[in-house]
């Protein structure tokens, strides 16, 4: 099914490291090491990892906003515009910017500190449409604004109050409002619905669906809480230390995980109705300036080999769109290890 | 003695607003519950339900406008605190914000030891905190002489549970312990708190918002809303079989980590938080999917239908619902 469709953005063998400067030593933080995906249009990807593995630091990259002490050590990003397909890495500040929430939109996390506090909303949404459509009227920007802000089942009066005036989950949603205004065909949002209430949560979640529905884009999200995902992503990539260890559709990670990683984030979660005895992922995510040798899960698994602690593997098939990589599973020389 | 906590009739209101516009806010409205020995015992609910204001006011941190908290059958009130906190320990939220990052984590063991006059010894001091830390998976060796960040949160947040034993509580108080935790990490805290339930008869008041860990941990849970406690009981039968519409949207509301599970209806989210508190009637009926006539009106009471407490308008007196 997925085979079919047009890819969006791809990366390639990208690599993006904090490079920090401690007295005179280099200390190097790989957080985006070696990533390889494609993400396809009209489609919610979904990453899941824990905290410090690096997800805010990919999307950072993939949102082509790399500044430093962030470098971009290797590798490309290629988005798709139009027919063409466009690496974005090699564009001016002027280009970047242009992309920028035209085509390619940022969510940020829920807090008090998205809109300037001293400025009614409609004031943060005229700036906001002026700085990226030239020559639009005042009333066509409120027209806009208005007709959106009803679609989405939003208060019409939300523009008059100031950000304060909102709950933690109204204005999350007037954020996601805002970053899909210009029709982005890709979104990009990191922990939107994290520091919600549960019933706020299901309402984020389902606004986020409905734009994509509407829009037919892209949602690329990161969350830490694979409930999340198994309710919105189409497609999850399960993030450990930098790398993407395995990928595939909601159905095959959720029903058949194949990495010991995505095993243990699974079966770690408590179900209802479910009293038996669950456990932790052992031991805890590697600093990622001082990274294991070999795959960088082996001081944690279960299974480890010697193999393991020698050699990264490679990220290989297993299933039509269900990549791992583990030197237990897969395709070729992987398989034969166990 | 089966009963280590009691709370009964407990009120906190807090004033907004200036001298010419001021509101009354009713943060924690008459609620009443119970904590036996050796339970793990949930207040769970959304923010703003009154929980924490409900834990500060057990830990003395605050005083409640009316109500009284019976510990071990006696009254306690804010001048009295010492007593209360030998028996009584707290765990936070944010494991990083509970230590200060320029001190050494053992020296808060040390300094609790001290000020409970629990050794004579720095030996036997030593000897005492590495048993607690035993309990949490640590050693004295791997965390003497660090410092906080030098822990992931999940380990802090063991170091702070094993720091609350060190005075051998009989109740722990837990306000949101795992909700800075990665998810994958969360079960070896909650793990823990049941191994002290079942290995030392610790018991815990686990405030959380977070239903599939309260489902697994506690016995017996309370779901607040706006200040009320709209249902209690044993877990079992609370959330597996609510009966108050608000425990059944908060219970469905829970993301499952199943796809086949996805939820199909939607939602209708709250209007303004200050009109919720200030309803008169039940404070759910603004949301509520059966809604009737009566319930903007008059307060529900509570009804207790096979163990479990309700307040609804739904049931009546003979247990029924209608």
């Amino acid at each position: 099914m997925t085979a079919m469709k047009q890819t969006i953005l791809r990366t390639d063998q990208l690599q993006a490291f904090y490079v920090l400067d401690m007295q005179g030593a280099q200390k190097i933080v790989k957080a985006v090491n070696n990533v390889e995906m494609r993400i396809y249009e009209n489609e919610i990807y979904g990453i899941a990892g824990e905290s410090g593995c690096g997800k805010t630091t990919l999307l950072k990259t993939l949102f082509n906003d790399i500044v430093p002490p962030l470098r971009l050590v290797g590798g490309k990003i290629y988005y798709r515009i139009g027919s063409e397909e466009v690496d974005v890495t090699t564009l001016s500040p002027e280009e970047k910017r242009k992309l920028r929430m035209e085509y390619i939109s940022y969510i940020p996390q829920g807090s008090m500190s998205v809109f300037n506090p001293v400025l009614k909303l409609k004031e943060t949404y005229e700036d906001f449409v002026r700085s990226h459509v030239s020559g639009q009227s005042r009333e066509a920007i409120f027209e806009l604004a208005y007709k959106q802000i009803l679609t989405l089942g939003l208060p019409r009066n939300i523009l008059e109050v100031y950000p304060h005036q909102l709950s933690g989950g109204m204005r999350q949603r007037v954020t996601i409002a805002l970053a899909s205004l210009l029709q982005p065909r890709i979104m990009i949002g990191d922990e939107p619905t994290t520091a919600l209430d549960v019933v706020v949560q299901r309402g984020v979640i389902q606004m986020l669906k409905d734009i994509q529905q509407n829009l037919q884009n892209t949602i690329i999200l990161v969350t830490h809480d694979m409930g999340v995902h198994a309710n919105i992503a189409d497609r999850i990539g399960i993030m450990y230390a930098g790398k993407i260890v395995e990928e595939g559709t909601t159905g095959q990670i959720f029903s058949r995980p194949q990495h010991p990683y995505t095993r243990f984030l699974i079966d770690s979660l408590p179900r209802f109705g479910d009293k038996n005895m669950r456990s932790s992922v052992p031991g805890s995510p590697p600093s990622l300036a001082d990274l294991p040798t070999g795959c960088p899960f082996h001081p944690r698994c279960p299974h480890a080999q010697d193999i393991c602690t020698r050699q990264m593997p490679d990220f290989s098939h297993i299933d039509e769109n269900h990549k791992v990589a583990c030197w237990f599973v897969g395709e070729g020389h992987h398989g034969q290890v166990a | 003695m089966d009963r280590l906590l009691e709370v009964n009739q407990l009120t906190k209101r807090y004033a907004q607003g200036n001298v010419l516009a001021r509101i009354v806010i009713t943060a924690v409205d008459n609620i009443s519950f119970d904590i036996k020995p050796a339970e793990i015992f949930t207040l769970a609910g959304e923010s703003g339900c009154g929980k924490t204001t409900t834990a500060r006011m057990v830990l003395g941190f605050e005083e409640a406008t009316s109500g009284t908290i019976l510990h071990n059958g006696k009254p306690h009130t804010r001048k009295e605190k010492v007593w209360i906190t030998e028996g009584v320990q707290a765990i936070f939220q944010d494991p990083f914000s509970t230590f200060n990052p320029l001190r050494t984590v053992d020296s808060y063991f040390h300094e609790t030891v001290q000020n409970y006059r629990l050794a004579r010894r720095k030996e036997e001091a030593i000897a005492l905190i590495d048993q607690k830390l035993r309990l949490v998976g640590l050693t004295y060796q791997e965390f003497a002489g660090k410092y906080p960040n030098e822990f992931s949160g999940g380990q802090l947040q063991r170091i702070s549970i094993a720091r609350a034993l060190v005075t051998d509580p009989r109740l722990i108080i837990a306000d949101e312990p795992v909700s800075m935790v990665d998810a994958s990490l969360r079960m070896s805290i909650v793990n823990l708190f049941k191994k002290l339930r079942d290995e030392l008869g610790v018991s815990i008041l686990y405030i959380t918002h977070d239903l599939a860990t309260a489902y697994y941990v506690s016995d017996r849970i309370a779901i607040m809303f706006r200040g009320n406690i709209v249902e209690m009981g044993p877990v079992e039968q609370v959330l597996m079989n609510p009966r108050h519409p608000y425990s059944r949207l908060l219970r469905d509301s829970i993301p499952q980590a199943d796809p086949r599970l996805r939820w199909r209806d939607t939602v209708t989210l709250a209007e303004l938080e200050q009109e919720e508190y200030l309803r008169k009637g039940c404070k759910f009926a603004g949301r509520c999917p059966k809604v009737m006539e009566i319930c903007k009106r008059d307060v529900p009471a509570d009804i207790v239908i096979d163990d479990v407490l309700v307040k609804c308008h739904l049931y009546n007196e003979s247990g029924g619902g209608s």
